[in-house]
């Protein structure tokens, strides 16, 4: 009968599961980014709204009874009469993710995510690659680095091969060969960081976007995606990037930011009167002498003759040497390439890169390939 | 002010009304630590994050006050009994009067005479040796065993009744013997072939027989097998257990000295406990009412007797009389055009949907029918259809799982029932290692 008044403020073990399951959801939800960047609920809740993303491989899957199916036995607070109505069922919700054809949506496992989580997965790779020392205005990059090592520091910031090398090196010097052995504070080493502001040039990125007729919901689903992660990764990840919008049909123009995401118009499609203005802006308020030049831009392709083509080509190929990246995505519903893209296709540059957009997760893709570092591969991608 | 009586005063208490609690060994601990023993259900059990998401459930809920636990007993002798550091001092009373029907219950109710009476040292072990093969296989391949084993962990034989006089902590040497699940299992050829009868030890077929699991596997499943054992009992007895607890806190806290403040506050925690369940029953309230009303029209021997002999099921089909049903309001329900409607309040109806619901602990019953199924030693595993078909999207999930295990195809018979005309057929679900298939017959 006693109590032992033991200390259980080290008792972890349920936390460490926790985390284990953290983990897992973590998993879950890289597995579903592409679903997660293109999903409107979280594009439109800027921040303070979570959504619900219901993740079937969590779910701890046995043997069970059909929970709809049947009667149970159940209780009130008394007088309860048969036909009484004690509630509604959950309305089923389409399940994008699994893979269980199943109706009732109930009883799916449900994570709550933010854009800040849906960022925290996505930014980390991320990178404006190319991007270099230039005049104007300066961009800064800021942060702590881990690039020091030291004899003292942080237990938890170890480092353990140097530290074992230090021993074998001691003892290979002192003690009559290469072993480890008697290990010392003088063979420690830590990892220690140091405040990095490198000063990494200005950027400007231009984005380009398709409104004319031919461009219908998904296809401005998957545009407005792209170009909320982009805005919100350069807004996130550097201090200072200018970001110029330009919408096009027949004529571009350059618009402010809300217009850019909201604008929907009619008419046909002149690709060159986009990538016109582009040069003038590159000639004129941007020169490449001073800024890195992103231009992104988002198309069907669907462009108004094979005149306009050429010469879209030829403008292309006349900025690509001042540009820093040139990104194209194009967006089709099922079909084959345009005649846009297949003219792009021969243009072989290290700074253009292509991307086609014919479902919801490729937007994922888009962003990856426009964001990665320098070291990418090819830079059309190979037919499917 | 009179002084609240400490936990052997309790004890004596239990003892002078007739109880035979084993002794128990309370313990104050943070809420962290009894959600996380909650989650675990026995302290010191082996690592899974199935746990943590139950810890991390049940802790949000309380961090939230959504929901508090004043105790957690764990089934052992001596018994251990851990309270929450923040309860007030007369719920440490209520709950310790509490805890004295949970471990005389646990001492005499015949589906724990086979328990083990050291399980807290048990899990020790067993998480000690799930660690080292963590550490020697890695942790992913651990856990996606576990993940495997846990979704077979209720398909387990139950332990049989023994025979012998209960179990005394002085006679450990001669409980069960506790390293049977370290004798090394048959050479390979033996482990195959038709079972003998239908085995519903899921679970400790595919630890003995399934054909490419290495020993440390086997070790794992016969692992979850043993301690989903001790369980069971547990599974079996909810209803009971909880009302029986119920039943003697109020006896107990009635024959201590309580100021008159103390008892106002205990009779509100007493209503607390008793709050009828809504779409389900509280076990509390359903329990302690039958034992309540089989005391007034059978005496105390009727009631010591069910303590003795039953479970749920037998419980509630002997006790569960047509006054109770009336003034507990139990009804059953169904779905019916996406509503939820009361379907029936007719005793014998709410009776036989309750038993259904407490048989084998609301669990389907497998068992294995072959092992060395088109003779390609392929698993074939029988659910036995009582009524209540299986939840087919679920089922297939699992499936993959014993497949996993098995290392080759597995199938599982079942039976779907067709609404209007009230009959059923038979379907198999089959898995392949790449794909589920579904086969009316």
């Amino acid at each position: 009968m006693a109590r032992l008044g033991q200390d259980w403020s080290l008792q972890r073990k349920g936390p460490v599961d926790q985390a284990r399951h953290l983990a897992r959801i973590k998993a879950a939800l890289r597995e579903r980014l592409g679903d997660l960047v293109t999903e409107e609920a979280i594009i439109a809740s800027d921040g303070r709204q979570v959504v619900r993303v219901p993740l079937r491989n969590l779910e701890e899957f046995k043997f069970r009874f059909d929970p709809w199916r049947g009667d149970h036995t159940g209780q009130g607070p008394g007088g309860t009469e048969p036909g009484e109505v004690l509630g509604r069922l959950p309305t089923p919700r389409a399940d994008p993710g699994g893979d269980g054809g199943d109706a009732p949506g109930a009883d799916v496992y449900d994570v709550e995510v933010t854009v800040d989580e849906v960022a925290g997965l996505l930014f980390p790779d991320f990178r404006l690659p190319y991007l270099e020392p230039r005049g104007g205005r300066s961009l800064e990059q800021a942060g702590p680095v881990f690039r020091d090592i030291r004899k003292v520091g942080l237990l938890g910031n170890l480092d353990k091969r140097r530290t074992l090398k230090a021993n074998l090196m001691r003892n290979a010097r002192d003690a009559g060969g290469p072993r480890i052995h008697n290990l010392r504070p003088d063979d420690l080493r830590f990892k220690t960081w140091v405040e990095d502001r490198r000063q990494v040039g200005s950027a400007v990125v231009i984005a380009m976007r398709d409104v004319s007729g031919s461009m219908g919901d998904f296809k401005k689903r998957m545009t407005r995606a792209f170009f909320f992660w982009m805005l919100r990764f350069l807004r996130t990840c550097y201090r200072q990037v200018d970001v110029v919008f330009i919408v096009h049909h027949t004529q571009a123009r350059v618009v402010d930011e809300e217009s850019f995401f909201q604008l929907g118009e009619s008419g046909g499609t002149k690709v060159s009167s986009a990538y016109e203005l582009c040069r003038t802006l590159m000639g004129t308020r941007y020169p490449a002498s001073q800024w890195n030049v992103y231009p992104f831009h988002f198309s069907d392709g669907d462009n108004w003759s094979d005149a306009d083509n050429r010469h879209t080509v030829e403008l292309l190929e006349e900025m690509l040497p001042s540009v820093s990246l040139f990104g194209y995505a194009e967006i089709r519903e099922g079909g084959y390439a345009s005649t846009l893209m297949t003219a792009f296709n021969k243009v072989q540059h290290p700074r253009f890169r292509t991307v086609a957009i014919a479902q919801a997760p490729d937007v994922l893709r888009a962003l990856r390939r426009f964001f990665q570092p320098e070291a990418g591969g090819w830079n059309h991608e190979p037919a499917s | 002010m009179s002084r609240l009586p400490d936990a052997h005063t309790i004890w004596e208490a239990a003892k002078r009304l007739g109880l035979d609690p084993w002794p128990v060994q309370f313990e104050q601990v943070p809420a962290s630590v009894l959600y996380e023993f909650a989650a675990y259900l026995v302290p010191g059990r082996m690592n899974h994050w199935s746990y943590g998401k139950a810890f991390h459930a049940m802790k949000t809920r309380y961090d939230y006050g959504l929901a508090k636990l004043y105790e957690m007993v764990v089934n052992a002798n001596p018994a251990y009994a851990f309270l929450l550091d923040t309860n007030t001092p007369l719920e440490d009373v209520f709950v310790m009067a509490h805890v004295m029907g949970h471990v005389d219950f646990f001492a005499h109710n015949q589906c724990f005479r086979s328990t083990p009476a050291d399980m807290t040292e048990q899990v020790a072990r067993h998480a000690e040796r799930v660690r080292q093969y963590e550490f020697d296989h890695g942790s992913r391949r651990v856990e996606q065993l576990l993940d495997a084993a846990l979704a077979l962990a209720e398909h387990v034989d139950w332990p049989a009744p023994d025979a012998s006089p209960r179990r005394a902590p002085q006679a450990a040497g001669l409980a069960p013997d506790p390293y049977r699940d370290l004798e090394p299992s048959p050479p390979p050829g033996e482990r195959s072939g038709k079972t003998a009868e239908a085995n519903p030890d899921v679970l400790g077929f595919l630890a003995e027989h399934a054909p490419d699991l290495e020993d440390w596997e086997r070790d794992v499943l016969s692992m979850v097998r043993v301690e989903m054992q001790y369980f069971w009992p547990q599974i079996r007895t909810k209803i009971m257990n909880e009302g029986w607890a119920t039943y003697w806190h109020t006896r107990i806290m009635r024959v201590l000295d309580l100021s008159d403040a103390d008892a106002v506050d205990f009779a509100r925690l007493h209503a607390s406990v008793l709050q009828p369940g809504h779409l389900g029953l509280n076990p509390y309230l359903v329990g302690y009412r039958i034992f309540e009303h089989l005391n007034a029209s059978g005496g105390p021997d009727a009631v010591w007797l069910a303590r003795e002999v039953d479970d749920d099921v037998s419980f509630v089909r002997n006790y569960l009389t047509e006054d109770l049903v009336k003034s507990l309001d139990l009804y059953t329900w169904g779905v019916r055009q996406n509503q939820v409607e009361v379907k029936s309040t007719s005793w014998q109806v709410v009776r036989q949907q309750l038993v259904q619901e407490l048989t084998h602990g609301g669990i389907p019953v497998l068992h294995v029918e072959d092992g060395d199924f088109h003779r390609r030693r392929e698993l074939y595993l029988i659910h036995r259809h009582e009524g209540q078909d299986l939840d087919i999207p679920y089922a297939e999930r699992a499936l993959r799982h014993v497949a996993a295990l098995w290392g080759r195809p597995v199938h599982l018979e079942t039976r779907l029932l067709d609404a209007p005309s009230g009959q059923s057929r038979r379907v198999v679900l089959s898995y392949d290692g790449k794909a589920n298939t579904k086969l009316m017959l």
